[in-house]
Formats: C-alpha cells, structure tokens, sequence
C-alpha cells in the first residue's frame, strides 16, 4: 500500500494516470461515445441533468456511467487508503453558484477542460481558443489567490454527511438498471433518452462503469487536476499536475491516430463550434469559475468522493446549471453560440468577479 | 525561531500558498505546518522541497498530519 501511495504522488505516477485517460477517453470515442468526448465531465452532467429531467433538451438525455463511477472510484480509493474525509462548511453556497457559471461557460465552449484537451488531441483547432480562455481564466484566479481570495475553512463532519454524493451517484446507477435504455423510446420509467444527438451516442454501460471507475481510483490517487495544472505553473511555477495535462493529450493524440479518429481543422469537428471569441469567453469564464472553487469539474467529482461536502456542492451546482443553459438557451450547438449564451458569460464573469474582489478571508 | 502554520480545513492551493508565504518571510528556521488531508500533506512538502527547505518530518495529528520542515 505505501509503495503504490508514493508511486502516484510521482511525477512518474501523475504521467501514467494523464496516459490512462487519455488511452481510455479515446477507446470510449471507439466504443460509442461521441466525438472528441470520450470524456468530458460537463458534457456529461450536462447528459446526467438531461437524464433526470431537469433540462428537457432532447439531443443530451443519458445518465452517463462515467460520472458515477468517477465518484464512486474515487470513493473506493479514499476507503482503501484510508483517506476518506468527512468534511464540509467551507462556503458552500459559492461553491454552488461557481459550479452553475462554470457549467454555463464550459457549455459555450463546449467541454469542459478535460475535452479540451481531447479535441485538441483529436484535431479539433476551436480547442486552442478554449485553451486559451481557460489559461486566462485560471490567470485572473491566481491574482485573486494573490490578492488573498478565500473561501475558508471547512470542517469535519459525520462519514454519512460524506456518503451522501456517492450515494446519490449509487442511486443513479440503479435507477438506470431498473430503467434501461430502450431502442428507439425516449423514456424508459422515469428516465429520459436520447434518440439522437449526441445523448444517443455511448459506449456500452458497463464498460462506461467499469472504465469511470478506474478514472476515479487513479485520479483520486494522483490528484490529477487540469485547472491545478495550469494554476500550480502560473503560481508556483511547479509543473507536476502539468505533466499529467500534458501525458493526456499526447497519449490521446497517439491513440487517434492509431485509431483513425485525428482530423486537424476548425470546420466539421464533432460537437463544435468556430465562434472564436465565444470559445474562448465561454472558458475564460469557466476557468475562473474552477480556480476560484479550487479544482476542474473531475477533481471536484473525485474530492466528491472522498468525502469532500463542498465539492459535492459545486458538483451539484454544475448540474443546476447545464440545467439553467438548455432551459435558457445558453449552450452552444454546432451551428453555435445559444440565443443567450453571450449574455450569461457575462453575467458569469461579473459574479466571478464580485465572488473574488469581496470574498477575502484572512487565513488565520 | 520556530513556526506553526495552521492549513487544516483549507481547500487547494491556500496550504501551499501560506507555507510558501512563511517560507519567504523566514529565509530559514523550522516550521510546522498542520494539515488535514493527504492531498494537501504532499502538496506542502512538495513546494517546500522546491523551496530548497527539508521534510524533517511528517507525524500523524488529529484526523491530519504535523509536517515540520527546516532550512539551516
């Protein structure tokens, strides 16, 4: 157990786990998932909020198994190792709205960081103004973080407190084995489906499961975070979440090509769209959002599942607010930005903003 | 001169980012720095090795860690 624990606290631990997603989200693309979205964890709560009814968009309706096992990897990790951590009460209810406008921004885009960095692996040019906005985000972050931006302490509190987000992904997963996917329906029980779309496209469930769960456990393991990536190297200049970053795009990059799934341009790239400035506005936005909440929407999933009470919030706030941009037209779409989505990022960035300038809290 | 630096219950990077502060205003001595979870033990003590500062060592304490650092 020791030597495994300090393995994945390497460099050559955080490479390895960067590789294991990378290699996997693209396997899922070949099994099913859509295009450059092996994984993506906003699209996929975004699938999730669809699932459940909360946004009645017909094209993104799945209770994707990834999430679920994500956290419940996660979960696992955290028990065996004994890092499983009750813990809530710093700021949740920040926490909740950054999760809504960090939704809001990564649906403009369309991906969250982590299909970022697939659809560059992929080819997909409209990435690099994501990246970019993503990158500046975070930059503002840090000179909050700077300026003494924080959200406080959280505090201990009852293992069932902990339980209750992996609980509810436990939940999910049974509701889909009760209520399976049916050919053709768009409802089955009191799930809903997508005929077509994007939400009709996957990998088999138990495959999703299987593979979500490993994702989980490692990156538990790892720390893997995209936002702390960048964050740590603008911060400290440290590069060890970076590398991560980085061995995931080159080993997703490598199996597209094995796989014949790379296709360089701006133009006809999988669940895109080329409005460059939205690209990047809707990240920067989302980027904020993460850094000021303290990690990517995987890490918040993972932390979720160790038993974090205030990343369960913000996971929470992410799948309001998928929610709030397909009732409200705020997502992007292939054609591009929704009728409302550049009003949103703006509101998304003044909240941001007034969350960073107001929020200062002496540490000690 | 001795140090305690209390980082329990803070979210990433506020425990690095205190420590490296101290750091910075010591130059040299010996810290504690209390924590709460692992990801924030090995964060600690990673900045501080690139700090140039040594792990003396890190102790169970409470539900966390006692990670004391020094530089000569």
């Amino acid at each position: 157990m020791v030597q495994i624990k300090s393995f994945f606290a390497t460099r050559w631990g955080i490479v390895s786990v960067g590789a294991f997603i990378g290699i996997f989200a693209a396997l899922l693309q070949k099994l099913g998932n859509p295009g450059n979205m092996g994984i993506c964890v906003a699209c996929m709560e975004r699938d999730v909020a669809g699932a459940i009814g909360l946004h009645r968009a017909a094209v993104v309706q799945y209770m994707r198994p990834e999430i679920i096992g994500f956290v419940l990897g996660a979960l696992l990790a955290a028990y065996l190792f004994r890092e499983f951590r009750p813990r809530a009460g710093s700021a949740s209810i920040v926490r909740f709205f950054l999760g809504v406008f960090a939704m809001i921004g990564a649906l403009v885009f369309l991906g969250c960081p982590w299909r970022a960095l697939l659809r560059l692996a992929g080819g997909d040019a409209n990435a690099i103004l994501g990246l970019a906005g993503l990158i500046g985000g975070i930059w503002i972050g840090v000179l909050f973080l700077k300026g003494g931006y924080n959200l406080g302490r959280s505090s201990q509190t009852h293992s069932s407190a902990g339980w209750l987000l992996p609980l509810m992904m436990a939940g999910f997963l049974v509701l889909m084995l009760i209520f399976p996917q049916i050919e053709g329906e768009e409802r089955s029980g009191i799930l809903f489906y997508s005929v077509k779309g994007p939400g009709a496209m996957h990998a088999p469930l138990f495959i999703s499961l299987i593979v979500g769960i490993a994702v989980g456990f490692f990156a538990q393991r790892s720390r893997f975070c995209t936002m702390g990536a960048f964050r740590d190297l603008i911060l400290f200049r440290q590069t060890h979440l970076f590398l991560g970053v980085l061995s995931l795009l080159i080993f997703a990059f490598g199996t597209n090509l094995i796989l014949g799934q790379f296709n360089m341009g701006f133009t006809g790239q999988p669940v895109a769209h080329t409005m460059h400035v939205w690209n990047f506005g809707g990240m920067l936005l989302a980027g904020l959002a993460f850094a000021l909440a303290g990690g990517c929407p995987g890490r918040q999933l993972f932390l979720s599942g160790e038993g974090d009470g205030d990343a369960a919030v913000f996971v929470l706030g992410m799948i309001v607010g998928a929610a709030f941009s397909h009732n409200f037209g705020l997502a992007s779409s292939p054609a591009g930005v929704g009728p409302h989505g550049v009003a949103a990022v703006i509101i998304g960035i003044l909240v941001c903003l007034f969350i960073g300038f107001t929020m200062r809290e002496k540490s000690a | 001169m001795d140090n305690t630096i209390d980082a329990r219950g803070l979210s990433c990077p506020q425990p690095v980012l205190i420590t490296i502060e101290q750091i910075k205003k010591m130059g040299k001595g010996r810290i504690e720095v209390l924590v709460d979870t692992d990801t924030s033990k090995e964060n600690v003590a990673r900045a501080a090795e690139s700090q140039g500062w040594h792990i003396e060592n890190i102790e169970p304490d409470g539900i966390g860690y006692k990670i004391i650092i020094s530089k000569e």
